[in-house]
C-alpha cells in the first residue's frame, strides 16, 4: 500500500512553472531516491509535501488522505505524522540543542519533564551527539547541526520522513554517520523520501528512485532499472558524470 | 527596461495593494487562530519585558526632552504676551493629548519594529519559520501573535510614563528656566487637564500598537531570499509603522474630537 501517493503534481512561481505532471509514490517502510540536476525542483517538490509549498495543481495522498488544498490549521495535524530534516538543519538559534529536542514533546505530548530529559538523552546518545545539550547552534559544526536537525525531527517518531540534502556538505565520516541512521530508520519500517546529489548516499539507502528533468519525473524505478534505462543522461547522472 | 513615472507610479501602487492585502491577511490569520489552544504566555512575557521594559529608558529619555523643550519654546514665545501662566496648560495638553503618545510610538516603530522584522526576517532566511511550520506549530501563534499583544499591552503603559516624564521635564524648565514656582504649575497642569486629554492619547497608542506591530511582522515574514532582504524588509517595517503613527495621528485625532463633542 502506498503511504504517500503523488499524481499529476503541479507548481509554479508566478509565471514560472516548476513541476508540471509530477507523478510518484512511495510504499510503507520503502526509501526513494529524488535525484536530479540542480535547479529541477527537488526541495521544492518535498516542501510541498507537508505544505511548506502550496500545490498548484494535482493530488497528494498520505495515508489515503488527501491533503492538496488543506488550511494550514489541517496541515499542522499531518505534520505531526511527518518529519522534514532541512539542508541547514534549521535549529532555532536562541534555543539551546537540548529545548530545539524539547520543542516538538512540549507542543505535542504531556510527557513530564523528567520523561523528556530522559527520551532527549537517548537521542542524543544515539545521534552521537552527547555531552551537546546545553550548547547553541552557533557553536556546532556544520554536521552536528545537521544531526541535531535530524534528531529533532525524528523526536515524535513520526511515520515518514523527508530528508533535504542531508549528507550536503559533510565529510565522509558525517556522512556515513548519517546514512546509518536513515537506515535504523528505515529498518523501524519508517518510509521516507531523500533528496540528494549525493549518490552514493542515496545507492547505499533508497530501495527506489524518481529522476527529475524537465519539470516532470522522467524516469523511476530502482538502481537496476534507471541503469537499464534507455535514457543515457540518466546513467550519466548516476555515474557521476556531469550533464 | 524603460522607467517612465507611469510605471514607477504603477509599481508603488502594486506595492501598496501588496501591503494592505498582506496585513488583512496577516490580522484574518492572528483572529483565526488566536483563539484557539496552546497560547503562548510564555512566550508573550518574554515579548513585554522585550518591548516594554528594555524600551522604557529611551521612551522616557524621549519624552523627559520633548517636555522640556515644549516648556522652553512656548515659555519664551507667551512671554512677550504675559501668557507665560498657560504654560503648565499648554504643555500638560500637548504632550497627553499628542507628543506622550505619538513620540513613545515613534521611538517603539523605530527599536522595536525594526527588531522585529529583522528577527522574523532572519528567522525566514535560516528556515526556522518553516521549521516552527514542519514540527506542526504555527509561526502566527509563536512569532506574530506574542509580539502584536506586547505591543497592545505596552505601548499605553509607555505613553502614560511618557506623559508623567514629559510632564515633570516641563516642570523643571518652567522652574528654573521661565520662574513658574512649582507648586503653581502643578495646581495648573492638575486643574487645567481633564481625563478626555489622557483618554485621548491613551486610546491612539492601541492603534499605534498596531501600526507597529502589524506591518513588522508582515515585512519580516516576506523575507526569501537572502540576508539583503533582512535590510530591506527592516527600513520598509519601520517607515510603513512610521508613517501610518503620523497620518494615522491627524485621523485619530480627529475622531475624539468627534467623540468628545457627542459625549
Amino acid at each position: 500500500m502506498a503511504v504517500i501517493e503523488v499524481r499529476n503534481f503541479k507548481k509554479n512561481f508566478g509565471t514560472k512553472t516548476i513541476h508540471e505532471d509530477v507523478s510518484f509514490y512511495v510504499r510503507k517502510g520503502e526509501c526513494l531516491g529524488l535525484v536530479g540536476g540542480s535547479g529541477t525542483g527537488k526541495s521544492v517538490l518535498l516542501r510541498s509535501l507537508i505544505g511548506l509549498e502550496k500545490s498548484d495543481g494535482g493530488s497528494i495522498q498520505i495515508n489515503d488522505q488527501e491533503i492538496v488544498g488543506f488550511s494550514e490549521i489541517q496541515w499542522l495535524q499531518i505534520r505531526k505524522k511527518v518529519g522534514y530534516a532541512f539542508q541547514g538543519g534549521a535549529l532555532f538559534d536562541s534555543m539551546t540543542v537540548f529545548e530545539n529536542l524539547a520543542y516538538p514533546l512540549l507542543e505535542h505530548t504531556e510527557l513530564n519533564k523528567q520523561q523528556i530529559k530522559d527520551k532527549i538523552t537517548q537521542q542524543l546518545n544515539d545521534f552521537g551527539l552527547n555531552d551537546t545539550e546545553s550548547l547553541f547552534p552557533g557553536e556546532l559544526s556544520g554536521g552536528m547541526q545537521k544531526r541535531v536537525g535530524l534528531a529533532r525531527a525524528m523526536m515524535l517518531e513520526p511515520e515518514i520522513i523527508l530528508y533535504d540534502e542531508p549528507t550536503a556538505g559533510l565529510d565522509p565520516y558525517n556522512t556515513k554517520k548519517i546514512q546509518d541512521l536513515i537506515l535504523r530508520l528505515k529498518a523501524k519500517g519508517v518510509t521516507s523520501i531523500l533528496v540528494t546529489h549525493d549518490m552514493p548516499t542515496a545507492f547505499a539507502v533508497c530501495d527506489k528512485f524518481a529522476f527529475l528533468k524537465d519539470k516532470r519525473i522522467i524516469e523511476q524505478g530502482t538502481l537496476a532499472q534507471l541503469k537499464d534505462s534507455p535514457q543515457s543522461m540518466i546513467n550519466q547522472f548516476i555515474e557521476g558524470i556531469i550533464i | 527596461m524603460i522607467t517612465t513615472p507611469s510605471s514607477t507610479f504603477k509599481d508603488w501602487a502594486e506595492e501598496q495593494l501588496y501591503f494592505l492585502g498582506g496585513i488583512v491577511y496577516l490580522i484574518r490569520d492572528c483572529l483565526r487562530e488566536g483563539f484557539h489552544r496552546p497560547f503562548y504566555w510564555g512566550l508573550l512575557a518574554d515579548q513585554i519585558y522585550l518591548v516594554g521594559v528594555r524600551s522604557m529608558p529611551l521612551v522616557l529619555i524621549t519624552a523627559g526632552s520633548t517636555g522640556m523643550v515644549m516648556a522652553l519654546q512656548y515659555g519664551l514665545g507667551l512671554e512677550k504676551f504675559g501668557g507665560k501662566p498657560y504654560v503648565p496648560r499648554l504643555v500638560a495638553s500637548t504632550i497627553l493629548r499628542e507628543m506622550g503618545p505619538v513620540f513613545t510610538s515613534l521611538m517603539l516603530a523605530a527599536r522595536v519594529g525594526a527588531g522585529i522584522a529583522s528577527e522574523i526576517g532572519s528567522m525566514m532566511v535560516t528556515q526556522q519559520i518553516d521549521a516552527i511550520r514542519a514540527l506542526g506549530t504555527s509561526p502566527i501563534k509563536r512569532i506574530v501573535i506574542p509580539r502584536i499583544l506586547a505591543c497592545l499591552i505596552v505601548l499605553p503603559i509607555l505613553a502614560a510614563f511618557a506623559n508623567l516624564v514629559g510632564n515633570i521635564g516641563g516642570m523643571l524648565i518652567g522652574a528654573y528656566e521661565l520662574n513658574i514656582d512649582f507648586q503653581f504649575y502643578y495646581q495648573r497642569v492638575i486643574e487645567t487637564s481633564n481625563i478626555m486629554d489622557y483618554l485621548a492619547g491613551f486610546g491612539k497608542t492601541f492603534f499605534f500598537a498596531l501600526f507597529i506591530a502589524v506591518p513588522s511582522c508582515f515585512y519580516g515574514l516576506q523575507v526569501k531570499n537572502g540576508t539583503q532582504e533582512v535590510g530591506i524588509a527592516t527600513r520598509k517595517a519601520v517607515v510603513a509603522s512610521s508613517l501610518l503613527i503620523l497620518v494615522g495621528d491627524f485621523f485619530l485625532s480627529k475622531v475624539f474630537w468627534i467623540i468628545e463633542k457627542w459625549l
